[in-house]
């Protein structure tokens, strides 16, 4: 009796985070799912007036999910996003290397590391505009005439370059976390017992380090995959060599073309879901790690 | 898990939030009067770029009218933005704004989809306005958008290196390969041809001075145009740097005396005139309208118009208020402060106006050549579809026959 009580009053308090998760989650969810088999004003009547109300459209707005446009997006998303974080994974790791050390000015070294994170993304991208423009400072400093932003293999470089600068401090910042809790006497051991500076990064620092680095490069990985406002901004929407998936779904979206957008956007949800899974299963990044798991490795890591 | 599941049902969620809004099709617009007459405040969305001179013709409308204020709420920046927050409202029915400064090619778009009404009536006659502006308010012959602003590209020239502006493209090659020479590190013409809408009005007005017609772009003038602009890019006399230009891009270039003769909108006059050292050549350029394959060019026509909210719930205020705006009195009283061109013929006439804005006369000339873009519901998709070619002309990654048989070939159902 006082069981089902307690069991009672559990989800009375879990309710409100349930109808907000329906609410926040699923419906728009569903909602764009539901979107993306339906099609709604592209015809006109005799008069010239847009025919009103949605019509199933069975799978229709999914054929463009294997054209041309489509594919290209996903290349470019899936590109950018091994480039940019692989890169942010090193610059980051090295970073919070540096960041962890202790010296003079070290705070003021924190700070200034984390600036370009602290520039929102369209900010950034203006100014890398400014810098990657015709005659910019990137072509007076390399002493080139590009056109990096203009359509082609450029453009490509100069996104990452932007995104790089602007999330690597980001990756640095979580890394930093996961530094500060690896305990001093597991290094004096190992010097102790004779390991190398390398040998101590490799076989202490970075496995100790992982749980850190795996929960930034999820976070990244989620971000890159999604991401929009940069080549938007940088070089600008409908620009083949620079062309997302989200800048895609934007396009249509923008030209009212919502059933094509919304089956856009599913097909990239589902991507994103695989791509997390994936990770998940494979690097066993155990999002929940909790204390009781650190501690052990670490106790392994200094045995 | 949940973290990136909640990042993912964002992206889609966003989208699907905004379908689930547009998806409960729209009923049809209530005609009958409500019970105040419709009379009553307003709410008046409008442009940024204007808003100095929106608010006095607002304040001199409310004091007149003071059962009937007007509220000015500004739209964003670029019109993307603006369309889309204009598109969002209409989509959910919201009364939130009663008039609305519509770009010239959204008219039919906004009348198709009724988000608004026809204008119809005594307050609403166009006799006083220059053809080619009241065109672009129309939709299927029916007027929906009074005209307010209007404009076209002129052709901005060193007056201190140019005897007499040319009228044809070869007088122009003709009259750089002269001036040239003995300028260094200056290209002969340039214009808009990043990949936006830019690149569209650049394009038409190409086509439409070449004596060509939209959407027959297979035609021999759409080839002629087409070439004379991949030709000018790879012989140089467009510099390369023009594929990157927006307005603002290339107005820089030409006021850092970069270029020759340069195809730019009215704005650019004043500030181009600037002689607090942002510009080089103040007081050394003059406009004039621009050229064409075999006589004058027919320029692009840009502008913006008032219509009426479909959703409004006080029309007949609603009106009166875009009649006044658009009257001759209050257009003059706005361009005394704003240097938008506007609409009304007899503005091009003003001695105290053409005084202020000396290359008055030449817009008008190139006003009435003007052509306005294609018109069509889904705008949207011609503009991109234009791009999508032009572009390739442009940077030069496909022949001018090929890009202009895909042009017309993703124009022709959109077009017909």
């Amino acid at each position: 009796m006082i069981r089902t009580r307690q069991n009672l009053l559990g989800w009375g308090m879990v309710s409100p985070t349930l109808v907000v998760l329906a609410l926040v989650v699923f419906y728009p969810l569903v909602a764009a799912m539901r979107e993306s088999f339906y099609t709604s004003g592209q015809t006109l009547d005799a008069d010239g007036f847009v025919v009103e109300g949605e019509r199933f459209a069975g799978a229709a707005n999914y054929a463009g999910v294997l054209g041309e446009r489509f594919l290209n997006a996903t290349f470019n998303t899936t590109l950018f996003t091994v480039v940019t974080v692989a890169m942010e994974v090193v610059l980051g790791v090295a970073m919070a290397l540096v960041m962890h050390r202790a010296f003079r000015g070290r705070a003021f070294l924190r700070a200034s590391i984390l600036v370009p994170w602290a520039v929102p993304t369209a900010v950034s991208g203006l100014m890398w505009k400014w810098i990657f423009q015709a005659d910019g400072v990137a072509n007076a400093i390399l002493g080139t005439q590009i056109l990096w932003t203009a359509d082609g293999v450029w453009a490509k470089l100069a996104v990452i370059v932007a995104d790089v600068w602007k999330t690597s401090p980001f990756v640095g910042l979580l890394v930093l976390a996961g530094l500060q809790i690896i305990p001093a006497e597991v290094y004096e051991a190992a010097r102790v017992d004779g390991a190398s500076a390398w040998q101590r990064f490799w076989r202490i620092t970075l496995p100790l380090v992982k749980p850190a680095l795996l929960v930034a490069v999820l976070f990244r990985l989620m971000d890159a995959l999604r991401v929009f406002d940069l080549p938007y901004v940088l070089i600008g929407p409908r620009k083949a060599s620079v062309e997302t998936l989200s800048g895609l779904i934007w396009d249509e979206a923008t030209r009212v073309h919502y059933g094509p957008a919304s089956a856009y956007g599913t097909a990239l949800f589902v991507y994103i879901a695989v791509i997390a899974f994936v990770f998940v299963k494979l690097l066993g990044a155990d999002l929940l790690s909790d204390v009781r798991a650190r501690k052990k490795e670490s106790r392994d890591a200094a045995a | 898990m949940h973290g990136k599941k909640i990042t993912a049902a964002v992206v889609a969620g966003l989208l699907g939030l905004g379908l689930a809004a547009c998806g409960q099709g729209a009923g049809s617009t209530s005609t009958q009067k409500p019970a105040d007459g419709g009379r009553g405040p307003l709410t008046f969305a409008s442009g940024k770029f204007e808003a100095e001179a929106t608010q006095k013709i607002v304040d001199t409308w409310n004091a007149a009218h003071p059962n009937e204020k007007v509220t000015s709420v500004l739209l964003p920046e670029s019109a993307d933005e603006q369309r889309r927050k204009l598109i969002q409202n209409a989509q959910t029915k919201s009364d939130a704004f009663d008039v609305l400064l519509i770009d010239a090619v959204w008219t039919g778009e906004f009348a198709a989809n009724r988000w608004a009404d026809e204008l119809t009536g005594p307050r609403f006659d166009v006799a006083g306005f220059l053809p080619p502006s009241v065109e672009t308010g129309k939709y299927r012959g029916k007027l929906y958008a009074m005209p307010l602003f209007t404009g076209t590209g002129l052709l901005y020239y060193r007056e201190d290196l140019v005897k007499q502006p040319p009228k044809t493209w070869d007088e122009m090659k003709k009259i750089c390969a002269e001036v040239l020479p003995k300028q260094k590190g200056m290209s002969c013409y340039g214009g808009q041809f990043d990949k936006y809408e830019g690149l569209t009005v650049n394009f038409a007005e190409a086509v439409n001075s070449a004596g060509g017609q939209f959407p027959e772009v297979s035609s021999e003038s759409a080839k002629q145009a087409a070439r004379f602009l991949a030709d000018g890019f790879t012989s140089g006399m467009i510099p390369k740097e023009a594929v990157t230009y927006k307005e603002e891009e290339g107005r820089v270039a030409f006021q850092e005396g970069k270029l020759l003769f340069y195809r730019n909108w009215a704005y650019m006059y004043e500030a181009a005139n600037k002689t607090d050292g942002s510009s080089k050549v103040a007081g050394k350029f003059d406009v004039a309208p621009i050229p064409g394959l075999n006589g004058p060019g027919a320029g692009t026509l840009g502008g913006n118009n008032l219509a009426l909210s479909a959703f409004s719930k006080h029309k007949e205020t609603a009106k009166d208020f875009i009649a006044f705006v658009t009257s001759a009195e209050q257009e003059k009283a706005f361009a005394l402060i704003n240097s938008t061109p506007m609409a009304r013929a007899s503005l091009y006439e003003d001695p105290e106006l053409i005084k202020k804005y000396p290359y008055l006369p030449a817009l008008k000339e190139g006003i009435l050549a003007a052509k306005p873009r294609p018109s069509a519901v889904k705008y949207g998709d011609v503009t991109a579809a234009i791009q999508e070619s032009a572009y390739a002309i442009v940077s030069g990654t496909k022949p001018v026959d090929q890009a202009l048989a895909e042009m017309q070939s993703a124009l022709g159902p959109l077009l017909k």
